[in-house]
């Protein structure tokens, strides 16, 4: 039977469109246009051309914020992923503590970012702070407003107290999505708890698992508010990833024209990583 | 209306009604030459007409930069390369 083929419902995006237009695109315009220029204030612009690009694209201090984004991506990805899925894995499969173990889980992601930045900030100080009081106590010397391995230690296991909570609602709700039929199947053939792991709980995971990648990817790329309330960028510029980067740039030194280029070279990563994470596992999915 | 704010140039505008001629392009295209629909490609990626755009869209960008990080010739360079790889990409993609 021939289908019957009628385009006007796109009509009904119409508005969603306008909405994107206008808080996504004419913002983006907008950078675009400011960097190709220079401007010192009141509105004026000077065309400066691909100046900024070159400038940017040969910045050592743009290379290191950018490999400290990287470094900082990779790490908590390592981290929360498998840390999430066994968290998910231990978490009980019905009943009051079920629920318990939910709440508890969702309670970090409740909290404002700068929230969780003061908090770890006074958690951390080596003089009133519980942790870094206990640490220092214990004969093991921290303090990271002056130690970069501590500043990072401290920047990393704050995220992860922050965001694997997220990983582990979104393998949870994957877990137990799964139809008893496999665990029965597998009970029968013997299968060890590595195998029905392997076999039965990764792979109908995949999904949920590469939106958690993806959702901690674009967080962990754009972290701005609690690291800067953590270390402010510090000690020195170790942890000074490129949003931090970028609003130095921007507002602390009103390079308006550098910072709009670092914010295309920015968005043009995160869209190339979105697009190949979401085209491999789409490949995946229609073989 | 007032766009001053968004401190345009005539080079920018070029920019935005290219790509903007360009998705009205892949309209009429598609419209007078059906055959959108999804291919696999070298790649072994199913694309559509669409996806081959974006993929050259970003492709270019990326020769754009790669041309302003690692070139001191002139940018049209990297646009001329820009459209032989989309027109590889387009056919064998």
């Amino acid at each position: 039977m021939q289908k019957t083929w009628n385009n006007k419902a796109w009509f009904l995006v119409l508005p969603v469109l306008l909405i994107v237009a206008l808080n996504a695109v004419v913002p983006l315009m907008t950078v675009v246009n400011y960097s190709v220029q220079e401007t010192f204030g009141d509105n004026l612009f000077f065309f400066e051309g691909t100046r900024w690009f070159r400038e940017v694209l040969h910045s050592d201090r743009f290379h290191a914020s950018l490999g400290r984004q990287f470094l900082f991506t990779f790490t908590i990805l390592m981290i929360e992923i498998p840390l999430g899925v066994i968290v998910a894995l231990s978490m009980p499969k019905s009943g009051v503590w079920a629920s318990v173990c939910l709440v508890l889980m969702a309670l970090p992601l409740l909290i404002p970012w700068n929230v969780v930045g003061a908090m770890w900030n006074i958690f951390a100080l080596p003089d009133i702070g519980l942790l870094g009081y206990s640490l220092n106590a214990l004969g093991i010397d921290y303090n990271f407003t002056r130690q970069p391995v501590s500043a990072w230690l401290t920047v990393v296991m704050m995220d992860v107290w922050h965001w694997t909570s997220l990983v582990v609602l979104l393998a949870y709700a994957g877990l137990q999505s799964i139809d008893g039929a496999y665990y029965q199947a597998a009970r029968i053939d013997g299968a060890s708890r590595w195998s029905v792991f392997r076999y039965i709980q990764l792979p109908k995971l995949k999904h949920v698992l590469i939106i958690a990648f993806l959702l901690r990817f674009m967080d962990s790329f754009m972290i701005y508010t609690e690291p800067f309330v953590l270390t402010g960028g510090g000690p020195g510029n170790t942890t000074t990833f490129l949003s931090i980067d970028l609003v130095k740039a921007a507002l602390g030194e009103f390079n308006l024209g550098i910072a709009a280029a670092m914010s295309l070279i920015y968005f043009l990563m995160t869209l190339l990583v979105c697009w190949l994470f979401y085209t491999l596992s789409m490949k995946g999915e229609t073989q | 209306m007032d766009l001053s704010w968004m401190a345009w140039t005539w080079q920018t505008a070029t920019f935005f009604v290219v790509i903007g001629f360009l998705l009205g392009g892949m309209y009429v295209w598609e419209m007078a030459r059906p055959g959108g629909d999804p291919r696999q490609g070298i790649l072994g990626l199913d694309t559509t007409r669409g996806d081959r755009l974006f993929i050259s869209l970003i492709t270019a960008a990326y020769i754009h930069l790669a041309w302003l990080g690692f070139l001191t010739a002139p940018l049209w360079g990297a646009t001329l390369f820009s459209v032989f790889v989309a027109l590889l990409i387009f056919r064998w993609v």
